[in-house]
């Protein structure tokens, strides 16, 4: 392999290259330091007169007496069944003290697109334990959910118990985990490894770490490696893999340095106007293909700027994934965990996954019904901050109760606490049976005369819907 | 005609790659013109030229270019990017430069990997062909020679709009593939069934008409309070979660086109499966076939090439004008134009074109009004009537609609269906907000309405839309002071507000009957609501206190109708109660 000396210009993570023979686009690079020290890079631009090189790690070291190797290949991945257990660097190599991996085959970490033809629909109900999750914004095998949460919000702790629960029902197996982490701090990371341990998911785990020391422009890769390594396991060894990418608003705001070191025209507020493109083509990289046995799930986290759902990040995030987990912290104030907020969460796939033969026949409507009496009782808070809750008519106040109810025993519940779809659907039944039946306008009266708890005899029915008759 | 395909190697003069830059490439030594599609490096990828400067080449490349190095060849096939267009394109399902989806899963497996060309219409099929003319018929550019039973849907071969006619000379009934010759003219001119159209210009009509028949679209608060015309232009932008998808994929189903093109224009991958799964299951309300019978779906989702996206709108438009020259009405969903105007973005700055507007390329109002403008009702140049309608969603980031897509699909579209997240959260669904939405076809249509629904339905629907907007105000006071504090008559109204949100506007799409409303059921429910409104005015005036009116419990019955089929004796039933109720309240 060729080495040139020919560096000339060295900016941020970019190097440029002149005087080569043909390099290709997206080729890796290897950069030879004088102490011998490789580091990798990727081109970004290629001509016959000058290649832009993107530097992975840092540039720390590299002159212009360093050399570039082209290896007429893209960045490709050794993969195998061997890395399960085990703990790579956000580049990919093993930091686990273990042994390097045995590839069973090279892929390339771009990864292609799946054909949409090729696709089978998401509709396994996937039982998350956590109510407002399953029961309201339910999970499906093959979607890509992600959890939008602000700084000193536990996503972390909510992204685990999901891991910890999360199981298909009826099926023995149990999902494979590929964990990467993104400029997280070591605390964070340490804290997600002795969950692992603790449960005995890091056997069936591959993680990949880059932490808040690590270089920022590795960001760029380590989902790829991450999504490659899942769609191995997936497709071709057949598991069902739920992959948690965290956190996605630093692998932005790497994507945003690279942006501004080439001098690109920007988007909006600084991030390049390719960055819808480059975020799908890492959350596309879920779901289900036809006559494939495994699935990849998504759970990517992201930290929202300043708590705000318009910002660039979650936004164009939303528009691609489907759906979203909004964690509030206006919940978390008041003590309750999961604070999950229903309201601008959302599950695009959830009508796939819920109802008869796959969870219950009333969920879709219990559902429907719990949201909108919810929101109306949410917006009266608004009201009595105004007027005081005296002033409010019969019907509001018992809207405005619904609502607090709803959040102390729906919302909240512990971070081992396992609830079953049933149980969760119960206890919709019992948190409405507190509004008179006449209410209940989004539930045909089928399904209420079956799972409304007066007429189940299940719980006692309270005064309000007493007073119905 | 003569019939060129694009995936052959008939190369015109080479070239070689000079610079690789993610999908924009510069070539040199090329003899090219604008948008002439050229084949790229060792693999030949398919690439359209958008810039010539001096020697230097540029080239937008549909496939991935990584790995491709500067030396490698590029050759020029002297044709511009074109469809195909014959029978087979219903029911298919192409990517945004028209390669059926399903001949690449056999071609590369599940994965679209690059390289492969796969004609857009199928060359081994054959299709019965029926001339309607005969030897010694005189036929012009556009004429109809003949017919294909492709689907349900009758296919008109036509002669092409770019091919002066002239004097048969033979035709043949029988069955041929698509590039077999079935007419022969005097002057020697060939005709097949199919014919290619280069996509960015639009096919020729003979005249514009004015949009005064609505498309019927069975959705209550879109045909009911913003309706769209055949031929009319309408946008949808709302911000993620508000639902536009799940309204789209509605219109797709329901609307009273005979010809859909849906075109998911950069969307989730997931997504588009489910139209590919549900499509075929689901039935046309009017012929009973399964909808995919009148479709043609392209899907381009967001993580295939950009370049193909930005040509994916035009393939769509192409094929929706060439069957609207059969004389059907069609009607066209692209979802989403911000994905197809953010292809153009990225594009544009690979080119190193002065920005405007947050980075968009400057021409971004001229694409967008170039787009919608080949909607329209028209008479065809074969003399048949036929229609586009072209509903854009756009999908504003943050849900700000001050941003340029939206901003300047606006200054374009006449109507406007406004997504409200706030609406879906609580669930209300179609969650267009119904102060914010316009339609500007309102006028030319109410001809329409009177005569085919009754002459008192434009009444009913400026009512209906006085009581939201008064609603409306009076929310903002009951914000302030709560509802009791209102006078009764004010509360009386705010009940009527609530019953035309709940009954009318909310439609359950995924309820069996409440899907699709036809505009008798439409005009049935809110003259049910007025009734209600008025007897309550009365009452109220004749004494009877809010509280009575509004605890009437027949009205509590209404929104069930909505979920059954035969619904008239049950509405009947719940009248005739709601009448009893009123007069024993008054005689109280």
């Amino acid at each position: 392999m060729k080495e040139y000396k020919t560096i000339t210009q060295i900016a941020g993570p970019l190097l440029f290259v002149e005087k080569t023979e043909p390099v290709g686009y997206n080729e890796l690079v290897n950069i030879v330091l004088h102490d011998g020290t490789v580091k990798r890079g990727q081109v970004l631009d290629t001509s016959d007169e000058l290649v832009v090189v993107q530097v992975f790690e840092t540039t720390a070291g590299i002159g212009r007496d360093s050399g570039v190797r082209f290896t007429g290949e893209t960045i490709k991945m050794p993969v195998g069944r061997e890395m399960l257990g085990r703990i790579l660097s956000g580049g990919g190599k093993p930091i686990d003290g273990g042994p390097e991996i045995v590839p069973e085959k090279r892929l390339d970490i771009t990864g292609a697109a799946i054909n949409p033809f090729a696709r089978a629909s998401p509709e396994e109900f996937i039982q998350t334990g956590i109510s407002t999750i399953d029961g309201m914004n339910t999970l499906v095998r093959g979607q890509k959910l992600p959890i939008f949460s602000g700084a000193g919000l536990p996503h972390n702790d909510i992204a685990l118990q999901i891991a910890r629960q999360s199981k298909v029902l009826g099926s023995k197996e149990q999902f494979a985990v590929v964990f990467a982490a993104m400029g997280i701090t070591k605390e964070e990371a340490n804290h997600f490894m002795a969950d692992f341990e603790r449960t005995g998911a890091l056997e069936r785990a591959v993680v990949f770490l880059n932490l808040a020391d690590d270089p920022a422009v590795e960001r760029i890769i380590t989902p790829r490696l991450a999504l490659t390594t899942a769609e191995y396991l997936a497709f071709t060894l057949g598991m069902h893999v739920l992959v948690i990418l965290t956190d996605m608003t630093n692998y932005c705001e790497a994507l945003r340095q690279i942006g501004a070191a080439r001098e690109e025209v920007p988007g909006r507020r600084g991030y390049p106007g390719y960055m819808y493109t480059d975020l799908a083509g890492i959350y596309e990289r879920a779901g289900i293909i036809q006559g494939v046995k495994g699935s990849i799930t998504q759970f990517p986290i992201l930290t929202m700027p300043g708590d705000d759902i318009t910002h660039p990040i979650p936004d164009l995030t939303g528009y691609i994934t489907e759906g979203q987990i909004v964690v509030s912290r206006e919940l978390h104030r008041k003590g309750i965990y999961p604070p999950i907020n229903v309201l601008p969460s959302l599950s695009r796939l959830m009508n796939l996954g819920i109802g008869e033969g796959h969870t219950r026949e009333d969920h879709k409507k219990v559902s429907d019904q719990i949201y909108a009496a919810y929101a109306e009782g949410n917006d009266l808070r608004g009201l009595v901050a105004i007027v005081g809750k005296d002033a409010l008519s019969e019907r509001d106040r018992m809207f405005l109760e619904f609502a607090d109810l709803f959040e102390d025993r729906m919302v909240r519940q512990g971070p081992y606490e396992d609830r079953s779809i049933e149980g969760t659907l119960d206890l919709g039944w019992e948190l409405l049976s507190t509004l008179p039946e006449e209410q209940l306008v989004r539930i045909d009266r089928a399904l209420i005369e079956k799972y409304h708890p007066k007429y189940r005899g299940r719980t006692q029915p309270t005064a309000a819907s007493a007073a119905t008759e | 005609m003569e019939v060129k395909d694009v995936t052959s190697k008939n190369a015109g003069t080479g070239g070689v790659l000079q610079r690789i830059a993610g999908p924009v490439v510069t070539a040199v030594g090329l003899d090219a013109h604008m948008y002439d599609v050229v084949k790229v490096g060792n693999e030949e990828l398919m690439g359209e030229v958008i810039k010539i400067q001096g020697d230097h080449i540029i080239i937008q490349v549909y496939e991935d270019t990584s790995g491709i190095r500067p030396g490698e060849p590029v050759s020029n096939t002297g044709l511009s990017l074109a469809v195909e267009l014959g029978p087979g394109l219903l029911k298919s399902i192409y990517d945004g430069i028209q390669r059926p989806l399903s001949v690449l899963v056999d071609k590369m497996g599940n994965f679209i990997e690059r390289g492969v060309s796969a004609p857009g219409l199928d060359r081994e099929i054959k299709w019965d062909f029926k001339p309607t003319v005969k030897a010694g018929d005189e036929v012009g550019p556009g004429s109809i020679i003949g017919e294909v039973q492709e689907t349900n849907i009758l296919h008109r071969v036509m002669v092409p709009p770019n091919i002066r006619g002239g004097v048969v000379k033979s035709i043949k009934e029988g069955s041929f593939t698509v590039d077999e010759v079935v007419c022969t003219l005097e002057d020697g001119t060939e005709l097949t069934m199919m014919q290619r159209w280069p996509v960015r210009t639009p096919r020729p009509v003979a005249e514009k008409l004015n949009p005064d028949i609505p498309l019927i679209t069975g959705q209550r608060i879109l045909d009911g309070l913003f309706p769209i015309a055949k031929g009319g232009t309408a946008a949808i932008p709302g911000p993620f979660g508000s639902g536009k998808t799940v309204t789209q994929q509605q219109l797709a189903k329901w609307s009273d086109a005979e010809i859909v093109v849906y075109i998911g224009c950069g969307e989730r991958g997931n997504e588009m499966t489910e139209v590919l799964i549900e499509f075929p299951h689901l039935q046309d309300p009017k012929t009973g076939k399964p909808l995919m019978e009148r479709t043609t779906l392209i899907a381009n989702t967001s993580n295939m090439p950009v370049a193909a996206r930005e040509a994916s709108v035009y393939t769509g438009i192409t094929i929706a004008e060439y069957f609207r020259d059969m004389g059907y009405d069609v009607s066209l969903m692209a979802d989403s134009t911000s994905r197809w105007a953010e292809a153009m973005r990225e594009i544009s700055s690979r080119l190193e074109e002065m920005p405007g507007e947050e980075g968009y390329p400057a021409y971004l109002a001229a694409r967008l009004s170039e787009f919608y403008e080949r909607a329209g009702r028209v008479r065809n140049i074969n003399g048949t009537y036929g229609s586009v309608s072209v509903i854009g969603a756009v999908s504003p980031p943050g849900g700000d609609f001050s941003e340029p897509v939206t901003q300047n699909t606006l200054r374009i579209v006449k109507v406007f269906w406004a997504l409200d997240a706030k609406l879906s959260q609580r669930r209300h669904f179609p969650a267009i907000n119904w102060l914010n939405s316009y339609s500007l076809y309102l006028d030319s249509l109410t001809g329409w309405y009177d005569e085919n629904v009754s002459p008192e339905w434009n009444k009913i629907r400026a009512w209906a839309m006085e009581v939201l907007q008064e609603e409306a105000e009076l929310q903002e006071v009951v914000q302030l002071v709560g509802s009791d504090a209102l006078p009764e008559e004010q509360q009386v109204t705010i009940e009527v507000a609530r019953m035309i949100r709940e009954i009318f506007l909310q439609q359950n799409a995924y309820d069996d009957v409440d899907t699709f409303c036809d505009m008798t059921k439409q005009y049935d429910m809110m003259k049910a609501i007025r009734k209600y409104s008025d007897l309550a005015y009365a009452a109220q005036a004749a004494g009877v206190l809010p509280q009575q009116v509004m605890a009437i419990r027949a009205k509590n019955e209404l929104p069930q109708i909505k979920f059954i089929k035969d619904y008239k004796p049950v509405l009947a039933e719940i009248l005739g109660r709601m009448d009893e109720e009123f007069n024993a309240l008054r005689a109280a």
